[in-house]
């Protein structure tokens, strides 16, 4: 099968959509001249010229737009730059978007998606770093996607430019260069369901994003001892695979949830609790949890790297789940 | 003043008393203790409604407010979902989720009345975004306090519709109070129109409480805004005759100032042009005023023998589809 980046996957599902429906326009800033501060709509260059748009640096028009446009018929891709700027326009998707259809009582179809890179990279320091995917698996009104692979993005993505809800999508900033197989024929991936990138027996690993890879290479070194590691990444968080989660946790009957957000009240303390909800019995050891020290992303080299999660992290707390 | 019909002008007046007949009504009731929540009143201001949506299609679009049922009304809601959605029924427009300050119907182009201040200039943009994308020729009216004139959603709103000439109108309420504060003492400029000029648009500051100069002004912006001259920044000065929400203890001003403001008020004023012109008899004015008596109390009968959701109702109409919920 041929290999592309990411960030081509990430191309390839939106212009073939926009093919397909006139509806979808997108923009953002630094997208339609520049293909994006990580070349993430480099793909789009020079396509679809009034349907891909840059735009002033207006972050609560560019969120709070999307809402408007979906309800007169469009079906808007909005980047949001960085995860960082979702602060600085926050209420126009807490207050507008992902409250609109409820509070009306049904009212519209909110086609909006929501995207762009969060996580670390090149020592963008506190304010360029943030993963806050947590906090819109906590208030309710929109599907969140976080990929890991070029296959995955496609498919993801081409499920929300499908979708009847919005749906918010985090790129991690570091896997827009990866590369990965993605078949030439179409496919979609359903949101909710999860993918088992590694099968093994002693212990599972729930994950995202960049910490699917840094599981699956602390699964490598793992292995060497001689401890299986099952690696489960979620895809979404919301809805999120709880059936995929408590099989494999009633086999392997030792949990580890692992992404790189701050530990504490990340989305990891919702899947352990749900986990000792339904599965407590099968629990052979408290779960455990991998997750960002609870500062701010530093600058400087090795304050990042003690900060953010890695491989290691993941190798040393399946170690002490397992009691090895 | 242009050469109206005498239906035209009688349809603007009844427009007006069908918001004044809802709110006075909907005040009755809050006093009595029959609604939930809070409601905000119109009283005062329903030449702005009435003079601007008497422009529009139906396939036009319009962001409200919190202090939204004359817009709803306008665009042609009934009394009837609006009051049960005010009792907290089944039968409301947003099926009793909503309440008062989030109110909509997005079929008849109402795109949300607002809890937050400044909340509908975005999604007002986007709207005529999706206009332009699609190459249609409907407008879209943003209605604003002159509170929300501060927010940032206001600057980014206006700079944002400028560059891509996008068909909105800018319609600012300035009703001289931000909750409890007066425009003077929170506002840099004493018109907000003024501010037209830092995003290159024609701003402009009217009587708000003239119903056919409303009508005149919003339509020149209208027509603009069709034939993709972009956007249009309009001040409507007018008084709120009500404290911020009905049961304020209104401790910022005096009642000698508020009765000042109630010989101005605007349907008294349109009143008096039809009697002198020969529009309106008493006879014709007393017989529009019970009919939407009748379709008040009608509506209040409605709503209060509609049934409240079941509580699990709470639980439908977050997604379009079944999936995210996971209770």
């Amino acid at each position: 099968m041929r290999e592309i980046t990411f960030a081509e996957a990430l191309g390839e599902a939106i212009l073939e959509e926009m093919e397909k429906d006139p509806t979808i326009f997108t923009y953002g800033e630094d997208i339609a001249k520049q293909g994006g501060i990580f070349g993430q709509y480099k793909s789009l260059l020079g396509k679809f010229k009034d349907r891909v748009i840059d735009t002033p640096i207006s972050e609560e028009v560019i969120y709070g737009s999307a809402l408007g446009a979906a309800l007169a018929g469009a079906r808007p891709v909005v980047e949001f730059h960085f995860a960082d700027f979702i602060f600085t326009g926050i209420t126009s998707i807490v207050n507008q978007i992902m409250k609109f259809k409820h509070m009306t009582g049904g009212q519209g179809k909110i086609r909006v998606v929501l995207r762009g890179p969060d996580g670390i990279a090149q020592s963008a320091a506190a304010q360029h770093s943030e993963s806050i995917e947590t906090i819109f698996m906590y208030i309710p009104g929109i599907k969140v996607v976080v990929p890991s692979t070029p296959y995955d993005m496609k498919g993801l993505l081409k499920t929300a430019l499908r979708s009847d809800d919005p749906v918010i999508v985090f790129e991690h900033k570091m896997l827009y260069k990866i590369k990965g197989p993605v078949p030439e024929e179409e496919y979609l991936i359903p949101f909710g369901k999860a993918d088992i990138k590694r099968e093994g027996k002693d212990v599972t690993v729930v994950t995202t994003s960049r910490m699917v890879h840094e599981s699956l290479k602390a699964s490598e070194e793992l292995q060497k001892e001689g401890i299986s590691v099952e690696v489960i990444d979620l895809r979404t968080l919301i809805p999120w695979d709880k059936e995929v989660v408590l099989k494999s946790v009633k086999k392997t009957h030792h949990l580890v949830i692992a992404h790189e957000t701050w530990k504490r009240a990340g989305w990891g303390a919702e899947i352990a609790a749900t986990v000792q909800e339904e599965a407590f019995d099968y629990l052979d050891a408290p779960i455990l949890r991998v997750g960002a020290k609870n500062v701010h992303i530093s600058f400087s080299p090795p304050l990042q790297n003690y900060i953010v999660p890695d491989y290691k992290s993941v190798i040393d707390t399946v170690r002490r789940v397992l009691n090895v | 003043m242009g050469d109206y019909s005498k239906d035209f002008l009688i349809t603007l007046y009844k427009m007006m008393v069908r918001i004044r007949v809802f709110e006075q009504k909907a005040e009755e009731l809050f006093l009595q203790g029959k609604l939930p929540g809070f409601i905000h009143l119109y009283i005062g201001e329903e030449a702005i409604a009435t003079g601007a949506i008497s422009n529009l299609r139906k396939d036009d679009y319009i962001t409200s407010t919190h202090r939204g049922h004359a817009h709803m009304l306008s665009k042609g809601a009934s009394m009837d979902r609006m009051m049960a959605e005010l009792y907290g029924k089944k039968t409301g427009y947003c099926k009793g989720k909503g309440g008062s300050m989030h109110i909509a119907d997005v079929s008849i182009g109402v795109l949300g009345a607002n809890g937050e201040v400044g909340g509908g200039l975005p999604i007002a943009v986007g709207a005529a975004m999706a206009i332009k994308m699609q190459k249609k020729d409907s407008v879209v009216i943003t209605f604003f306090g002159d509170g929300a004139s501060n927010r940032g959603s206001f600057h980014e709103s206006l700079n944002w519709a400028s560059v891509y000439k996008l068909p909105v109108i800018f319609l600012c309420e300035n009703n001289q109070f931000a909750s409890t504060a007066r425009v003077q003492e929170t506002t840099s400029v004493e018109n907000i129109s003024d501010r037209a000029v830092g995003y290159n648009m024609k701003g402009v500051t009217i009587d708000g409480n003239d119903v056919l100069l409303v009508y005149e002004t919003v339509k020149e912006a209208v027509d603009r805004a069709r034939n993709g001259g972009g956007p249009t920044l309009i001040e409507a000065k007018t008084y709120r005759l009500k404290g911020h929400f009905v049961g304020d203890p209104v401790l910022y001003r005096d009642q000698k100032e508020v009765e000042g403001f109630w010989k101005k008020e605007p349907i008294g004023r349109f009143e008096n042009y039809l009697f002198e012109n020969g529009f309106m008899s008493e006879h014709q004015k007393k017989k529009i005023w019970d009919d939407f008596l009748d379709e008040v109390n009608n509506a209040v009968k409605f709503a209060e023998e509609s049934e409240y959701p079941l509580p699990e109702e709470a639980l439908t109409d977050l997604f379009e589809d079944d999936t995210g919920y996971d209770y």
